[in-house]
C-alpha cells in the first residue's frame, strides 16, 4: 500500500481551513452553525459518558430500605413545610418590593421561570472551569441564561447545543461579574481565579467595608445576571501597605462541585439592541 | 486474490467515539493531568495502517469534532490533528520498522507538539492557566498506553476486518 499521492496539499488545505475556522469562531458568530450541528454528535458521548454516575444513582435508590425512605421522606415534608412559610412571606414581601419600586418610579423586578437540568460532564482541561449540562436549544436553553443551584449561582451558559449546554463556571479564569456585598451594598468586581471554588475581588480600595464572612449577590448589572442571587462569600480580606487594592479572596456559595442538578433561571427575551450589548461581558 | 476494497468505515468510526468517550469521562483532577489524548491516538493507529484511506482531512475532522467535545476554540484541535496525521503519513513506513521504545518516543513527541499546538492556539485566545510544560503528563500516559491501544484496535481491526 501506498499514501495518497500528495498529502501535502491536503495539509496546507486542512490548515487554511483551520485558521479560517478559528478566527470566524474568535471574531464573529458565524462558526455557531458548525458548532451546533457537531453538538448533536456530541452529545451522546456526554450522555454515555454520564450512565456509570446515573446507573449507580439508580443502584443506590434501589437499594434504600423502606424505613430510610420514610425517614427521608419525613425530613422532606418538614423542610417543605418551613419553605412554604417562608414563600407564605416572601409573596408578602414581593408585592411590597413591586409598590415601593413603583413609588420610585422604578421597573419592577419581574420573577423568573426555572428550568432544571443535570450536570452529564464536566471538563476535562484543567485551564477551564466548565460543565456540560443535558438541556440544549430544544429546551429553549439559550446562550448567555444564569444557571444556578439551590445555594447560588453557578454560571452561565457560554453554548447551546441542541441536546447539551456548555455552562461557563464563575470560578473560570475568564469569568467576571459585578457583584455587591449584601450588608451594605458595596459594589465590586468578582472574577474567577481559575481553581476550582477559587474567586477574587478586583479593583477594591482599601478602605472598603468588607469583611470575611460577607455574603456577595449579583446586582444584575450588565444584564447577563438577574439581580440578588447570593454567589459567594468572602473567605479573606488582607490589607498591603503600598498597595493600591486590597487582596480579598472568596468562594462560591453554590456546591459547584457536588451538585448533580443545576436550575436555569428563563429570562424574558430582551430587546436585540441590548442582547448585543452584552455579548463580550463574562 | 487480496480484496482491496475499503471496508469497515462504521468500525473506525465507532472506535473513535470510544475514545471520545475516554476523552470526557469524568475523572478526579488530580488524574485529569494524566489523561492521554485518546482521540489522537485512535487516529494516529488509523493512520498508520491504513494510509491510504485515513489521512489529513479525517484528521481535520476528528479534530473538530474534537473541538466541539471540549468547547474549545474550533479549529484548535482541527489543526493540530490533520498537522499529526501528515506526519504520520510521512513516517508510517518507518513507525512499522521501529521497535516498541522508539515507537513509543515518536508517539511521545507527536502527542506533545500537536497538545503544544492547541496550548498556543489557547493561549492566543487568553485561555490558558496553567504552564506549558503540564503538556509532557498527558503526552508521557499516551506514549505508555500506545501500546496496549495498538493491540486492542489491531484485535478489532482484524476481528471486524476494516482496511
Amino acid at each position: 500500500m501506498s499514501a495518497p499521492a500528495n498529502p501535502l496539499y491536503r495539509l496546507v488545505a486542512a490548515l487554511i481551513l483551520s485558521i479560517i475556522v478559528m478566527v470566524l469562531d474568535q471574531r464573529t458568530p458565524w462558526a455557531a452553525p458548525v458548532r451546533y450541528f457537531l453538538g448533536a454528535l456530541t452529545a451522546p458521548v456526554h450522555y454515555i459518558a454520564h450512565l456509570p454516575v446515573d446507573s449507580g444513582q439508580w443502584l443506590t435508590e434501589q437499594a434504600q430500605s423502606r424505613s430510610s425512605l420514610l425517614e427521608e421522606n419525613q425530613r422532606l415534608q418538614r423542610k417543605s413545610l418551613i419553605l412554604e412559610q417562608k414563600v407564605q412571606r416572601l409573596a408578602v414581601l414581593e408585592a411590597e418590593n413591586v409598590r415601593l419600586r413603583e413609588l420610585l418610579n422604578s421597573s419592577a423586578d419581574l420573577d423568573a421561570n426555572v428550568l432544571v437540568a443535570e450536570i452529564i460532564g464536566l471538563d476535562a482541561d484543567p485551564n477551564r472551569q466548565e460543565l456540560v449540562i443535558n438541556k440544549g436549544a430544544g429546551s429553549q436553553v439559550i446562550k448567555g441564561q444564569a444557571v444556578l443551584d439551590a445555594q447560588g449561582l453557578i454560571g452561565q451558559v457560554v453554548e447551546a447545543g441542541p441536546l447539551s449546554s456548555r455552562v461557563l463556571l464563575v470560578t473560570d479564569a475568564s469569568h467576571a461579574m459585578s457583584v455587591q456585598v449584601n450588608r451594605n451594598g458595596v459594589r465590586a468586581v468578582l472574577a474567577g481565579t481559575g481553581q476550582a471554588g477559587g474567586l477574587r475581588l478586583l479593583y477594591v480600595p482599601d478602605t472598603a467595608d468588607i469583611e470575611e464572612g460577607d455574603l456577595l449577590v449579583s446586582t444584575g448589572l450588565g444584564q447577563r445576571y438577574p439581580r440578588g442571587y447570593p454567589v459567594a462569600t468572602i473567605t479573606s480580606v488582607r490589607h498591603q501597605s503600598g498597595a493600591a487594592f486590597a487582596e480579598i479572596t472568596a468562594r462560591p456559595t453554590a456546591r459547584i462541585d457536588r451538585a448533580s442538578h443545576v436550575l436555569l433561571v428563563q429570562r424574558s427575551p430582551q430587546p436585540a439592541r441590548q442582547a448585543e450589548e452584552v455579548t463580550d461581558e463574562g | 486474490m487480496r480484496d482491496d476494497r475499503p471496508a469497515g468505515t462504521g468500525v473506525l468510526i465507532v472506535t473513535l467515539f470510544l475514545a471520545a468517550l475516554l476523552e470526557v469521562i469524568p475523572l478526579p483532577d488530580a488524574v485529569n493531568w494524566v489523561r492521554p489524548e485518546w482521540m489522537l491516538l485512535v487516529l494516529v493507529y488509523w493512520v498508520l495502517t491504513l494510509p491510504r484511506r485515513v489521512g489529513v482531512l479525517w484528521g481535520f475532522f476528528v479534530g473538530l469534532y474534537m473541538d466541539v467535545l471540549t468547547g474549545t476554540t474550533l479549529g484548535q484541535w482541527g489543526l493540530g490533528f490533520s498537522l499529526g496525521a501528515f506526519i504520520m503519513l510521512l513516517a508510517y513506513k518507518r513507525m512499522r520498522v521501529f521497535t516498541v521504545l522508539q515507537q513509543c518516543a515518536v508517539i511521545f513527541l507527536l502527542v506533545g507538539s500537536v497538545s503544544l499546538l492547541a496550548y498556543l492556539v489557547q493561549e492566543a485566545g487568553g485561555r490558558t492557566l496553567y504552564p506549558p510544560y503540564t503538556i509532557l503528563y498527558s503526552s508521557l500516559a499516551s506514549a505508555i498506553v500506545w501500546r496496549p491501544v495498538c493491540a486492542l484496535l489491531r484485535w478489532v481491526q482484524l476481528r471486524f476486518i476494516v482496511r
